[in-house]
């Protein structure tokens, strides 16, 4: 069986894979909207920002990292809506394969191509002034915790797409996870936020992602923030995919 | 069982019933389907036919009753079953970004078919889709992409083929093409289930034909018995207007086999071996 699983995930995970070669503007679009916010506030907000030593590109990049999966994430539930409305969905599901492959397969789209976003806009970052000289080690620290939360937004993807009735419905669910960055720490400082406010933003798991990379970018030693970041993402991880998967076999039973 | 002809059924269907929260669709199905014949399920929009086929294809748990399919049971074996059967839906099931060739090949790596490519060049060859098979089906007309949807549901030549009412929104020259398939299929020994809402498709094309009517099946057999449910025909002379389809057909060229001039308008072996005047319109199809 899971030989099988291997194997389908594979053939399925081919195809998603060329739809996305074949309209690369998903990764454009995903990558256009962080690119303008980073435009927007380092060159006509920024001035005004004081977010402390360094350039603010350099304070904003994590941020936007973050917007661009969250903004990315919604082409899985788009795509698994556009699968279980056309018949292709009871194709899969009327052939002798494992069932969850179908959607691991876009599992792993979703992270193959969040990831060419994530290194689009820092390529942009890099020409506006974004520097950094942590190692290897950082660098991969960041990459596997920004793979950590695409996988996890990405099963939170799933149950939209299995379940939402039009594509726009499919897609809603990532405005407010776009959103969830502007009050955290990922533009301003959060001790400048009123009390309710700065609280909600002190305890978001945004803001203990975004430090975390930051520390990082920066080369200074990691707070306990890594593990609430970690905690977070990894409990809505098992959440989501726990509720995605009952969903699932809600829909094929 | 004497359906079947002493061989065991390819389709096995017993005291289905299946609701929808109240609404009760099937209400006891029973019907058997003899391996390599046509059986064309025959119901008004709605009549629960898709219910049925979604059952036979474990996409949809049945409520009561029991169903097997090449001799599998739809409920508790269900991983044999889809090794057994292929499903083509109501919509054509192919993937519009990929091409004919990558949608062919795609099903024959998830049926685990030795050679993908060359399945998929065989079956391109045998709908007549060679040409356009390196295009992207979303190019395709609605023809062309059932003949495409068609051909994925015999990768890896499954027993038991169901075909969802195959030729719905296809205009009269796609819809002689899905025939002239259908028609293959069962010549080389699959066992075909269609649902219609067109009278004269399981006419046409089916071995026995069973009519769903409010969750049951009304009548199950041939076409000669279903014609002998009904007075015998009478001897009437009946002007022959050719149909809108006989001119249609004059004009355009005819179907997929005859490019050239349709030469099957006229009735001349006229109407005298179907009762009606829609024995014209049959004789005129027949032809072809």
């Amino acid at each position: 069986m899971t030989t099988r699983f291997f194997g389908d995930t594979t053939a399925l995970l081919g195809r998603s894979l060329r739809h996305i070669l074949r309209s690369p503007d998903t990764i454009i679009t995903t990558s256009i909207m962080p690119i303008a916010f980073m435009l927007l506030f380092v060159y006509v907000l920024g001035g005004a920002i004081r977010s402390g030593p360094g350039t603010y590109v350099n304070y904003l990049l994590p941020g936007i990292l973050i917007i661009t999966i969250a903004s990315g994430v919604s082409y899985t539930a788009f795509r698994l809506f556009l699968d279980m409305k056309g018949g292709i969905f009871e194709r899969f599901q009327s052939l002798p394969i494992a069932r969850s492959s179908v959607l691991w397969a876009h599992v792993l789209t979703s992270l193959v191509a969040n990831m060419v976003s994530v290194v689009v806009v820092v390529l942009v970052a890099l020409l506006m002034g974004f520097r950094s000289g942590a190692g290897v080690l950082a660098w991969l620290a960041v990459a596997g915790l920004l793979l950590l939360l695409t996988l996890t937004l990405t099963w939170l993807a799933v149950i939209p797409g299995l379940t939402a009735k039009s594509p726009d419905g499919a897609g809603a669910f990532s405005y407010p996870l776009i959103f969830l960055p502007f009050i955290s720490s990922a533009f301003v400082p959060t001790h400048t936020m009123p009390g309710p406010v700065r609280a909600f933003a002190e305890h978001q798991p945004v803001t203990s992602i975004v430090d975390t990379i930051r520390d990082l970018f920066a080369q200074k030693p990691v707070s306990d923030d890594i593990w609430t970041a970690l905690a977070w993402c990894l409990g809505v991880l098992v959440l989501a995919y726990v509720l995605a998967t009952a969903t699932y076999r809600r829909k094929i039973s | 069982m004497t359906t079947t002809g002493g061989r065991a059924p390819a389709i096995h269907v017993q005291g289905l019933e299946k609701s929808y929260k109240k609404l009760s669709v099937l209400r006891g199905v029973d019907f058997d389907v003899a391996p390599g014949s046509i059986f064309a399920l025959l119901g008004s929009n709605g009549a629960g036919k898709t219910t049925v086929v979604n059952i036979l294809s474990t996409l949809l748990r049945a409520d009561a009753g029991t169903a097997t399919v090449n001799g599998f049971d739809v409920a508790a074996n269900g991983a044999e079953v889809r090794e057994s059967i292929s499903l083509t839906g109501q919509f054509a099931a192919v993937d519009e970004i990929l091409t004919g060739r990558e949608n062919l090949a795609l099903v024959a790596r998830l049926r685990r078919v030795q050679d993908p490519g060359r399945v998929a060049d065989e079956l391109l060859e045998r709908f007549s889709l060679t040409d356009a098979g390196g295009r992207r089906t979303a190019t395709y007309s609605g023809g062309m992409r059932r003949r495409l949807d068609i051909a994925m549901s015999l990768v890896g030549n499954p027993p038991v083929i169901f075909l969802d009412e195959p030729t719905t929104g296809l205009d009269p020259q796609a819809r002689l093409e899905v025939w002239d398939a259908v028609r293959e299929l069962a010549g080389r020994g699959t066992t075909v289930l269609l649902t219609t809402q067109h009278l004269e498709e399981a006419e046409h094309l089916a071995d026995r034909i069973a009519i769903l009517h409010e969750g049951r099946i009304i009548v199950n057999g041939t076409l000669d018995e279903l014609r002998r449910l009904l007075p015998p025909a009478k001897v009437e002379y009946v002007e022959k207007q050719p149909t809108l389809e006989d001119i249609f057909f004059a004009l355009v060229g005819g179907g997929p086999e005859n490019g050239g001039p349709a030469n099957s308008g006229g009735p001349e072996n006229g109407d005298e071996n179907t009762p009606g005047d829609r024995g014209a319109r049959t004789t005129t199809k027949e032809q072809r």
